[in-house]
């Protein structure tokens, strides 16, 4: 981990813009101001950085490879498509690199339970990962509706030492997760950390899981140079929450040459009604400690999300995405399911590589990009976790039987 | 108004007497049982109002008040409801007051201004917006105060000294002293013992201290008016409510008051 002091910095209330800020109950006033202390005085000490990256480089096992997606390219007939692989980190996603960070953070201020919430599980595994790795009590809070369709997720947490807590409440999905973990941390404040898996919540979190995912667009930045001699006409990932967006476009925010499109999820589309896709088809709001773009109706309350993807099924974006989208410096745009699903099976089979639903989302918009941009250019898109734990999801929207596992 | 807030502890004050706080969730089960529990708060010993204004996301709240919240929402409840539901008791008390509580997004969405017009008009005094601390509430704040409405402030166990000041010089009518570390409708066992905390917050304000979360029992009602000025009770006739209906939740409103004020 190391500063770019070239990069958007939240004024001294958390708010990028109009957007973030500490919208909390009183009673986790204080935590989170004891942790922004924290987080502040961690970044700025050699002794934890370097022991971030050690962990990262042996433990998570970094840098990723920047890989070109020749065939992807020959296909496309278009730019270059380069392949950020994420998702060959271990647990087999960009999450744990916050959880590396979130979690020593947490050891370094003598916090001995870990809780967490997770949609699609990757970020509760990877909090399990990091956690047994350390030896901390954890506690993953998960939508019921989610338990069912990640079951081989929820059993990979409870082999790691975690324990899941099944959430009922409300639509019993990932915003039902985050309010229960919060429940759990306004009771437990004293001993109590709460990882949160995306660029989302309440002050210092957008910013700091920000930071810990920057290490993608570090990496990829030098890894462009090394290869292309030049930087990239754009990047490219997906967007539930945003950590893994957020986390490679963090470098190149001042390289004004590289477009940044984050890729939301359109569900059955975002004309039905059906998607997750706060910034294209949501306004303004405050949910989860922070002001931002939400799926809302005309009183305020919140609307359900939809996406084959429990990863990106959430009515809310970071507000860093939200103040980008705002000032235009980053474009967002959306992929259907249907289109997810169809480029998840183009990918296996030009590349060998199974994208998680998450990325396979941003591959169709990455493919017209890079149709538009032309053969000269170069575009770099995150693949931000693998597909294994899809496949039964993907078998069932395919109409094909693989095992018992299929339910959901 | 703060002036009706400030009026009844007055004169609780004068005949030695702490006040009963009473929630209850705007729209539960429907607006109509909603309104009948509402007017007849006042004769039976409620000294202050709170009415909740549903949210799909309260979480503060156990899943008592949650489950309320949801309720009022499948029956159609908004924030005009809640305001309609106010101007209706108003035809009828005009000196019981009412504190609106809630999350911060459907007043958000309404636009702060406007929020605190109309909850003037319909004769509403003030509100509790769980999510909107000190760093967050200047906007609404200078609404209301444009209103003389109250924007009351919450106080938490580990509200440390500094922020206990600021947490009290920018509230009216009374200061929330949130009993334990938690979520509302917890275990009375967690309650901590609150007449220590009630002076600490008296030492930093003149304002009345009223105390509430994990409060259940005329008995758990009567230990801590013995300490603080005020008590709320939620979940407990929330839940009587939704199990027993209407006159057995006035029982325990009743019962509750009788112990309040002993």
């Amino acid at each position: 981990m190391s500063n770019s002091d070239n990069t958007i910095t939240p004024d001294e209330n958390g708010r990028f813009g109009d957007f973030g800020g500490r919208y909390v109950a009183e009673t986790l006033m204080p935590p989170i101001l004891e942790l922004e202390a924290a987080y502040e005085d961690a970044k700025s000490d050699p002794d934890f950085i370097s022991e971030l990256d050690g962990f990262l480089n042996h433990y998570v096992g970094r840098p990723s490879p920047l890989y070109y997606a020749e065939r992807l390219t020959e296909f496309t007939k278009g730019a270059k498509i380069y392949f950020k692989r994420d998702e060959l980190n271990h647990t087999g996603a960009h999450k744990i690199n916050n959880c590396m960070g979130q979690i020593l953070l947490a050891k370094r201020m003598g916090k001995t339970r870990i809780i967490a919430e997770t949609g699609a599980g990757q970020h509760g595994v990877a909090t399990a990962t990091v956690a047994a790795r350390f030896g901390l009590k954890c506690i993953v809070y998960m939508g019921a509706t989610d338990i069912v369709r990640q079951k081989p997720n929820v059993f990979r947490m409870r082999l790691l030492g975690a324990e899941v807590r099944s959430v009922k409440s409300g639509t019993a999905t990932l915003k039902d997760a985050m309010n229960e973990a919060l429940r759990d941390w306004v009771t437990n404040v004293n001993d109590t950390f709460y990882c949160i898996g995306t660029v989302a919540g309440p002050h210092p979190y957008p910013a700091m899981v920000r930071d810990f995912q920057a290490v993608i667009g570090r990496e990829a930045k030098k890894q462009i140079l090394e290869r292309e001699g030049r930087l990239p006409d754009a990047l490219i990932a997906c967007i539930g929450g945003g950590s893994n967006a957020m986390g490679l476009f963090h470098d190149f925010i001042n390289e004004k040459s590289v477009r940044l499109i984050g890729v939301e999820a359109a569900g059955k589309g975002v004309e039905s009604g059906l998607h997750a896709a706060s910034l294209t088809g949501g306004s303004p709001g405050v949910l989860h400690g922070n002001r931002t773009y939400l799926l809302q109706n005309n009183d305020g309350q919140i609307i359900d999300a939809h996406s084959i993807s429990a990863g990106l099924d959430y009515p809310g974006i970071g507000p860093e995405h939200a103040y980008l989208h705002d000032i235009g410096r980053a474009e967002y745009l959306s992929a259907t399911d249907d289109e997810a699903l169809h480029w998840f099976q183009e990918c296996a089979r030009l590349e060998g590589i199974l994208p998680a639903l998450e990325p396979s989302h941003a591959i169709p918009r990455t493919v017209e990009i890079a149709k538009e941009i032309g053969k000269d250019g170069i575009v770099i898109m995150n693949m931000c976790g693998r597909g294994d734990k899809d496949v039964f999801t993907i078998a069932d929207a395919l109409g094909e039987h693989i095992s018992e596992g299929t339910e959901g | 108004m703060t002036t009706r807030i400030n009026e009844t502890f007055k004169n609780l004050k004068q005949t030695n007497s702490k006040a009963f706080v009473a929630y209850i969730m705007g729209g539960d089960p429907d607006r109509e049982v909603s309104q009948k529990m509402l007017n007849a708060l006042p004769s039976s010993g409620v000294d202050i109002i709170e009415l909740g204004m549903p949210f799909t996301d309260p979480a503060a709240d156990g899943p008592i008040i949650e489950e309320a919240g949801l309720r009022a929402l499948e029956a159609g409840t908004t924030l005009s409801t809640i305001f309609e539901m106010a101007c209706e008791f108003r035809r009828i008390n005009s000196t019981t007051p009412i504190i609106i509580m809630g999350y911060c997004n459907p007043v958000h969405h309404m636009g702060y201004k406007l929020f605190a017009k109309k909850a003037k008009a319909s004769g509403i005094d003030g509100a509790i917006i769980v999510d909107l601390p000190p760093e967050e509430d200047s906007e609404l704040r200078e609404a209301f105060n444009l209103n003389d409405l109250a924007l009351i402030r919450l106080a938490t166990p580990n509200t440390d000294k500094n922020r206990l000041s600021r947490v009290v010089s920018g509230t009216k009518g009374f200061v929330y002293y949130v009993s334990m570390t938690g979520i509302t409708g917890a275990s009375s066992d967690r309650i901590n013992s609150v007449s220590e905390q009630v002076n600490r917050i008296r030492h930093a304000s003149n304002l009345p201290v009223v105390v509430g979360f994990g409060v259940k029992t005329p008995d758990d009602a009567q230990k801590i008016a013995h300490d603080a000025d005020g008590v709320v009770v939620g979940s407990a006739i929330v839940k009587e409510l939704n199990e027993k209906g209407v006159e057995p939740a006035l029982k325990l409103v009743r019962a509750l008051a009788k112990a309040v004020h002993k």
